[in-house]
């Protein structure tokens, strides 16, 4: 095909090669399946060649000598640590786990019920809207204190603090979904005499997942934060603890291995609501590959 | 039917829709607006009314009163004999952008009407697949709207609005998104779907052509504020060929009245 060819055809074509029609749409999915791992690996492959690339750089530093071992470990050291105290580090990245999936879940739970009835009652809206936004701004590592002295040194104060992180996004990206549903499509459903909970399931709710989930991502890392600085504060167990030990015995090896398994928790949280945007969402713009197709009228 | 004779349903029978005295005002921030003044209205059963009138001049605005979607300041509207004073169920509507939930395909996006309603599945989906028949829709039941085009969209809207045999089709501009080539088959479409079904349709649109070649009669609007200045009897027939109809001299004459009165609303302007 000559390069004339290609400047002739709009920018949607040139983009996919061709120009899909409506019949071909309704197979696209069961061929898609196959080139699923491919697809993948596309995907993948420049994050994996700049960590590829970060860790040479880690190494070369710290194998000639240029920074010292308690400033910086060298990638063997943090490795030989982690793999000698799998069990320790084990039992604690548990502990932070269950913290940070409990505190996620409440504040998606509570989050989304609180953005339903802001959607729902103006007055409510009016009362709480405010209230959610001061506690937003008190800075949480400088209440946690206040957690301990309420709910102890056990896990709670830490779920706590992973819930007041993670609901605020929630809330917001909530609302914002339920909110952006079409004015004329909820016309239509008054029409249809239904009852609005029926309106909300139906309609309301899958219209504003898009959003929600772009919400939830945000608050799957700040829960992981959450937790870590409920740590902080005071605890025997869990990651932030195990930073704390570290750090007061300047080992550092000891201290990256933590850091990394509390950075690769927040990245897992993250892929799972990403698979399940691919799930829950197939239809919305942001997951389709290809550009807008349409079939003749 | 007796198509020389203008509107015999509408003075015998009892009318489907009936507007007496509307008057709707708005309230803005720049005080109070005017959009319908003194509406009189009548619609008989099986009648297909279009409204023509530059924008602003309230069309849209008298769809959704008589769908109680916009309430009334003083006057009343009937449907079927019972007073409009909240959303009506009787009634299917049709927007000028398709409207359909993004997630669901074509025979879901559909479907919605019957779910709403908690209709009979069996029957509502027996009509779903006699509608989408009826509107070349077939082999595309599967189709999510973003992969269909701004036509095929709007058959799937049309379909929705039909699927539990509403009293009145209320349409609001049905077709002023959609390229002229398109709007035109899907004139000729609507015709024979309107002679298919006997639906009672009210149509707002901006096209003379369209109002004309759809209507028993056209009701042509002036601006702020919304009044009726003519009704026009189109007595073209029941089955009208487009290529000829457009043609037909009581066509033009009725088009070139309906231009003329549009043009005056825009003299003052």
């Amino acid at each position: 095909m000559s390069a004339l060819d290609n400047v002739r055809r709009p920018a949607g074509e040139a983009r996919s090669g061709r120009r899909p029609k409506a019949h071909e749409d309704l197979t696209a999915p069961t061929a898609a399946k196959p080139a699923r791992a491919s697809k993948w690996l596309a995907e993948l492959w420049r994050p994996l060649v700049f960590v590829i690339i970060l860790l040479a750089a880690w190494w070369l530093v710290t194998n000639q000598g240029w920074v010292a071992p308690f400033i910086l470990p060298s990638p063997q050291d943090t490795w030989t640590t982690a793999v000698e105290h799998a069990a320790y580090l084990g039992q604690h990245t548990w502990i932070t786990t269950v913290e940070t999936v409990l505190g996620f879940l409440i504040a998606v739970v509570i989050g989304e019920l609180v953005a339903v009835l802001m959607i729902y009652s103006k007055s409510i809206e009016k009362t709480a809207y405010p209230l959610i936004l001061f506690a937003q701004v008190i800075p949480k590592i400088a209440i946690a204190p206040l957690f301990v002295v309420w709910l102890g040194f056990g896990m709670e104060p830490k779920v706590v603090v992973a819930v007041l992180m993670a609901f605020f996004p929630i809330v917001i990206s909530g609302m914002a979904g339920l909110k952006s549903v079409d004015p004329e499509i909820l016309e239509l459903t008054s029409t249809m005499g239904a009852n609005p909970f029926k309106t909300f399931l139906k309609v309301r709710l899958p219209a504003s997942l898009p959003q929600l989930l772009s919400g939830l991502k945000v608050a799957a890392t700040l829960a992981v934060t959450g937790a870590v600085v409920g740590e902080f504060v005071g605890a025997n167990e869990g990651l932030g603890y195990v930073i704390l030990q570290a750090n007061g015995n300047i080992d550092t090896a000891m201290l990256f291995a933590a850091l990394i398994i509390m950075s690769a928790m927040g990245v897992l949280l993250f892929a799972i609501i990403q698979v399940a945007e691919w799930f829950l969402i197939p239809w919305h713009a942001s997951r389709r590959s290809t550009g807008s197709s349409a079939a003749g009228a | 039917m007796t198509a020389t004779l203008p509107e015999p349903s509408a003075t015998l029978t009892t009318p489907v829709v009936e507007v007496n005295d509307l008057n709707v005002t708005f309230s803005s921030k720049r005080g109070r607006v005017t959009a319908l003044d003194g509406i009189n209205l009548s619609v008989g059963q099986g009648e297909f009314l279009s409204i023509a009138g530059p924008s602003g001049c309230g069309k849209s605005t008298l769809l959704k009163v008589v769908a109680g979607l916009t309430r009334a300041s003083s006057g009343s509207v009937h449907l079927r004999g019972s007073s409009v004073s909240g959303p009506r169920r009787d009634i299917g509507y049709v927007f000028q952008r398709a409207a359909l939930l993004e997630w669901r395909n074509v025979r879901g996006n559909i479907l919605l009407q019957a779910e709403m309603r908690g209709m009979d599945k069996a029957k509502a989906a027996r009509r779903a697949d006699e509608l989408i028949e009826m509107t070349g829709l077939t082999g595309f039941e599967q189709s999510l709207p973003h992969e269909l085009s701004g036509g095929m969209q709007q058959r799937v809207s049309l379909c929705r609005a039909l699927l539990h045999e509403p009293d009145v089709l209320l349409m609001d501009e049905p077709f002023g998104a959609l390229d002229a080539l398109t709007r035109e088959r899907m004139n000729i479409e609507l015709h024979r779907i309107w002679r298919e079904t006997g639906t009672t349709v009210i149509l707002v649109t901006h096209s003379v052509a369209e109002a004309v070649y759809l209507a028993n009669r056209v009701v042509v609007m002036s601006p702020r504020p919304g009044r009726i200045m003519e009704v026009l009897d189109v007595p073209l027939g029941k089955d009208r060929n487009y290529g000829t109809t457009m043609e037909d001299p009581v066509f033009t004459q009725i088009s070139s009245r309906v231009r003329d009165l549009l043009g005056a609303t825009h003299a003052g302007d």
